[in-house]
């Protein structure tokens, strides 16, 4: 019973770091049909700006709670530095040429910022943890859950009902879904489909810093981190089918879900959950859950 | 439809290779050659030595970079002749300088190989010191050998190097992983006597697989009755634990054992002491001690830490490591750790070797196999404790090991270490001619502990 | 349609200068050569395959099947230089067969992931297995050559020439392969799969054997680096970022010839080592940013330095 519980909480927690990590690589898939490898970098510079962000304000000995909004500074200033550098100095070079190529861009992108980090911040680790333990902890019989992590799952479904509703609700959002749907047709109606990328881009790029920021206070933050996150958020935007946001809710769940099951009853298969669960979504439905197939025209 | 488009690669098409071209392509193989051909000057008045090491990655900042500083400032200690007894034999290496080309030990195992291979063949090294990763030891050492370069591993932890093969021109100054987890576990038998159960939490991958092992066969060893709960393998560099943190508080194991290292070490602990796993049961960090400066009062008091030998805090106070510590505290503001004393071993050893090689070969520069002799079943004294190459057939280095306690003294606002505790090389080294495997699985026979 | 074909000259001319160099050049340069020729054989294969518009992102999964078949052998005593080759050929035929009812559904990222996926499973067992050193891998002990045990210079060099041989049987092969009907299938299939079913063939069947092409270049490959390295580990052979590596020498390299791959992956390493000399503590800045510079200037690859421009029909 008390496993059981363990599986479903630890396993939402998860699921929530997941979404927030991915959701930005998935909305830029999604508008931009861009697989940006970069999203790692993005992460990495996030949780970096975090830390140093958060050791400044502990310095300067402000208000404990106050530095939660350190994390959000850091995602937007890193986050909108960093997209627009990469959008305006980068991709829109290379618009219309084939996707592959643009996902070798994103990747000799993410290789020079690997390097960058090192220049910036050098090797050695960088903290956030002074808030990780400021929100205190819950004690369930056995169990004891550190209420950062309960609060991850906030704010995923913040983000994921942001984004729903700025999608859905707004006539931005409209704009994006013509430009998703089709991109030519939508130009042809006087849309600005160059601002819509660049805007689109600079949120995606945001959602990835704010994936490291949030996740700093709960690691040590080092040289490298960046890679890890790539493949995790490809896979869970793959699971979901390729750039659906609920694609990526549902994703981020059966990897978050399986991965907690999988530590708690069966820890020698956990190195194989994300895979084995990749595979066999696709095996089954080869677009992913939430993918649309394509048109295929004569 | 066109029908054409069909014919991608007809010969009109894509292949077609005009005059022009051809003669560029032939001046490029051409150029190869003389670009590949580049004759490198071998200078004679130094020694050239390879230096390899993370120098990206996750493991730069803990090993890669703390292990460039302690060569860099051994190396200094050696040209200037500043190094206290017995190192005072003047300047250099028998009167020659060092000098290092180093190189990043990024990229795996077949990458470190060609890398190697340009070392030596390229940059015409001497002698080659490095290897953080037990992979690239174990594919560099039969290479090394067939190039017949003399290669010192300075600091990966596999047993398996000296233990499947035997090799004449490698040598590993540092002692294998096995004695960590033996000491650890002798360690912790002692610290909680009544002790029932233990889980562990390792990277999934070669290193936290084997510490794991030799940890778990070392606790049936010495104490049968005990169990183990959970084991749990978290994929490296995850950074990522909640689920194994419950999984391990529902265990309610008496201890928790783990080989985990860098930015996964400090990660764990984190998510860890936050939610109070450290107040309910026993931490075993064998390779924590690196890590316990910078985070001070984060770590939590009464974790029992390793530092992988007598390194570090562990190391005794000597002259030399009074030397040792000074200069790097001075020189990079920072306490050296494991990966800086072990490299700085390293060239202690080689100073030693080729100055007993050079005397015995009357005060000229001797050959790699005068050097090799020398240092075969060499004993010397290096910063931490003294260090016999009594395993692989004098190629494999033992030392004593150690173990002790955290404690964050709040009124000096210092980490410490307490209750430290060594252990005698025979004490947790296998024998030679067993394997480590072998031997703490049958129970650890012949282990001469004080 | 006039003009002859040279392709197949170009090959023989270059194999044959390249044999002939490595009696010449230093040791090492032969040393990596091979490497870079043994990774241009992964290359040709992801070029058959991307020339119908599919890239695998995981194709290490056959690289790692041939440098592991000739590990197994190696511990059971196999160690001829041509049945090791064959054997690890073998293996990623068999294994690309049996993948490829499966794999050729899938088309674009869903294709590139669902390889990926795979040759992570693998390297996921291939961690796990303790007996074969896990992520520190093993040993693999020197080739003989048709029964004779070379040492030091000479092997390297006899693994180079073996090396050439192969790559010039393995291009000849494509480029012929290219040239038939089944090849021209390639960029029909890439720009419209309909059309091409309509013409009364099926494109699974295509696909998979180019699958299995693919897959055997790729075993091949894998087979010679863990012969001339001498040491096999996971990761070096089966990680996603291997994989990643050699989709990024296709696309450097440009799609133009099956010569194509070979100068792609010399260059790519030549480029890598001397990053890490030179620049040992920013080499990935120096790489991405070399790369970058490249994509940019030759957007078809660095082929098309070799290729008159031709104006379309």
């Amino acid at each position: 019973m008390l496993t059981a519980l363990a599986i479903l909480i630890d396993g939402l927690v998860y699921s929530s770091w997941l979404f927030i990590v991915a959701v930005g690589l998935s909305l830029i898939f999604g508008v931009m049909k861009i697989l940006n490898v970069a999203h790692g970098s993005l992460y990495a510079f996030g949780a970096y700006g975090a830390a140093t962000m958060v050791g400044i304000y502990f310095d300067a000995g402000w208000a404990p709670l106050g530095s939660f909004a350190m994390l959000l500074l850091a995602a937007l200033v890193m986050g909108a530095i960093l997209g627009i550098v990469l959008e305006r100095g980068l991709l829109r070079f290379v618009y219309g040429r084939d996707e592959v190529i643009i996902v070798l861009v994103t990747y000799a992108a993410f290789l020079i910022l690997e390097d960058v980090i090192k220049l910036i911040w050098g090797v050695d680790p960088y903290y956030a943890a002074q808030l990780y333990g400021l929100l205190g902890m819950t004690e369930i019989s056995l169990l004891v859950f550190s209420n950062y992590d309960l609060a991850l799952i906030g704010l995923a479904l913040f983000i994921g009902g942001s984004l729903w509703l700025a999608i859905n609700r707004t006539r931005w959002g409209k704009l994006l879904l013509a430009v998703i749907h089709d991109r030519e047709m939508s130009q042809a109606f006087g849309i600005n489909v160059t601002r819509v990328y660049t805007v689109t881009f600079v949120l995606g790029a945001v959602l990835g810093a704010l994936g490291g920021a949030f996740t700093a206070p709960m690691i040590s933050v080092t040289p490298g981190i960046g890679v890890e996150v790539i493949i995790l958020a490809f896979a869970v935007v793959v699971i979901g089918g390729m750039g659906s946001v609920p694609g990526a809710v549902i994703g981020s769940l059966i990897v978050g879900l399986s991965r907690a099951a999988a530590v708690h009853l069966l820890p020698e298969i956990e190195l194989f959950v994300i895979y084995g669960v990749m595979s066999l979504v696709l095996i089954v439905r080869p677009q992913g859950l939430f993918g649309k197939t394509a048109e295929k025209r004569i | 439809m066109n029908i054409k488009t069909m014919h991608p690669l007809s010969s009109a098409e894509t292949s077609k290779i005009s005059t022009l071209a051809r003669i560029a392509a032939g001046l490029l193989a051409v150029g190869l050659v003389f670009f590949f051909a580049l004759p490198a000057a071998a200078q004679k008045t130094e020694l050239k030595v390879g230096l390899v090491a993370f120098l990206s990655g996750p493991a730069a900042g803990p090993f890669g970079i703390p292990f460039r500083n302690g060569a860099e400032m051994v190396i200094g200690g050696i040209n200037s002749g500043t190094l206290p007894a017995p190192y005072d034999t003047g300047k250099g290496i028998a009167g020659v300088k060092i000098v290092t080309i180093v190189i990043d030990e990024a990229g795996g195992s077949t990458k470190q190989v060609t890398e190697f291979r340009n070392l030596v063949q390229r940059q015409n090294v001497d002698l080659v010191v490095g290897y953080i990763s037990s992979g690239d030891c174990l594919a560099i050492a039969p290479v090394a050998d067939e190039m017949k370069v003399l290669t010192i591993l300075a600091d990966c932890g596999t047993p398996r190097i000296f233990e499947e093969a035997s090799y004449k021109y490698v040598f590993r100054t540092r002692p294998h992983a096995a004695m960590d987890n033996i000491s650890a576990a002798r360690y912790l038998l002692d610290k909680v006597p009544g002790l029932r159960t233990y889980a562990g939490i390792n990277q999934n991958y070669a290193w936290g697989q084997d510490s794991w092992r030799d940890f778990d066969a070392a606790m049936q060893a010495l104490k049968p009755m005990t169990e183990a709960t959970t084991e749990q393998f978290p994929k490296i560099f995850a950074g990522q634990y909640s689920s194994e943190i419950s999984a391990l508080m529902l265990s309610q194991a008496d201890a928790v054992h783990s080989s985990l290292w860098g930015g996964d070490l400090e990660s764990f602990i984190f998510q860890a002491t936050a939610r109070g796993l450290d107040k309910r049961t026993q931490l075993v960090l064998t390779a924590s001690e690196p890590y316990m400066f910078r985070l001070g009062k984060r770590m939590p008091d009464g974790v029992i830490i390793g530092a992988r030998g007598p390194y570090g805090v562990f190391a005794h106070d000597t002259p030399l490591n009074r030397w040792f510590r000074k200069n790097y505290v001075d020189r990079y503001a920072t306490q050296p750790v494991y990966a800086s004393y072990v490299v700085g071993q390293a060239f202690l050893a080689l100073k030693q070797a080729i100055e007993a090689a050079h005397a015995a070969n009357n005060g000229n520069w001797p050959s790699v196999d005068q050097i090799i002799s020398a240092m075969e079943y060499m004993e010397f004294e290096a910063f931490g404790s003294t260090v016999s190459m009594s395993l692989g057939k004098g190629h494999q280095a033992v030392t004593e090991a150690a173990v002790g306690v955290f404690k964050f003294d709040v009124d000096a606002n210092e980490a410490t270490i307490q209750d430290i505790k060594y252990y005698a090389a025979e004490c947790v080294n296998p024998p030679e001619g067993i394997s480590s495997v072998d031997w703490i699985n049958g129970g650890m026979q012949g282990a001469k502990c004080n | 349609m006039i003009e002859k074909d040279k392709t197949l000259r170009t090959l023989a001319i270059a194999v044959a200068i390249f044999a002939v160099a490595g009696f010449f050049l230093p040791q090492w340069a032969v040393f990596m050569l091979t490497l870079a020729l043994a990774k241009g054989l992964v290359v040709l294969g992801l070029l058959i395959l991307w020339r119908t518009g599919l890239l695998s992102f995981g194709h290490a999964l056959f690289y790692c099947t041939g440098g592991y078949a000739v590990g197994l052998a190696g511990l059971w005593g196999l160690t001829d230089v041509v049945a090791l080759i064959a054997l690890g050929t073998v293996a990623s035929i068999l294994l690309a067969f049996a993948l490829g009812f499966l794999i050729t559904r899938y088309r674009e990222i869903y294709f590139a992931m669902l390889s990926m996926a795979f040759s992570m499973i693998l390297y996921g067992v291939l961690v796990k297995s303790e007996v074969l050193g896990s992520t520190d891998g093993f040993n693999i002990s020197p080739p003989t050559f048709l029964g004779v045990k070379l040492e030091g210079e000479s092997l390297t060099l006899g693994n180079y020439l073996v090396t050439c041989l192969l790559v010039w049987a393995a291009g000849w092969g494509v480029h012929r392969y290219l040239q038939s009907t089944m090849g021209h299938m390639s960029i029909g299939i890439r720009d419209n799969e309909i059309r091409v079913e309509y013409l009364g063939v099926s494109v699974r069947r295509v696909i998979h054997v180019k699958y299995v092409i693919a897959a055997a270049l790729a075993g091949a490959g894998g087979a010679i680096s863990a012969m001339v390295v001498g040491h096999i580990d996971p990761d070096s052979m089966a990680y996603w970022t291997v994989s990643g590596e050699f989709v990024f020498v296709t696309i450097l390299a440009g799609t133009g010839s099956v010569v194509a791959p070979f100068l792609g992956s010399i260059v790519f390493e030549l480029v890598r080592t001397y990053a890490f000399q030179y620049t040992p503590y920013t080499w990935q800045l120096i790489l991405g940013s070399t790369l970058l510079l490249l994509i940019l200037i030759l957007p078809d690859g660095l082929w098309s330095l070799f290729t008159r421009r031709k104006a379309r029909v």
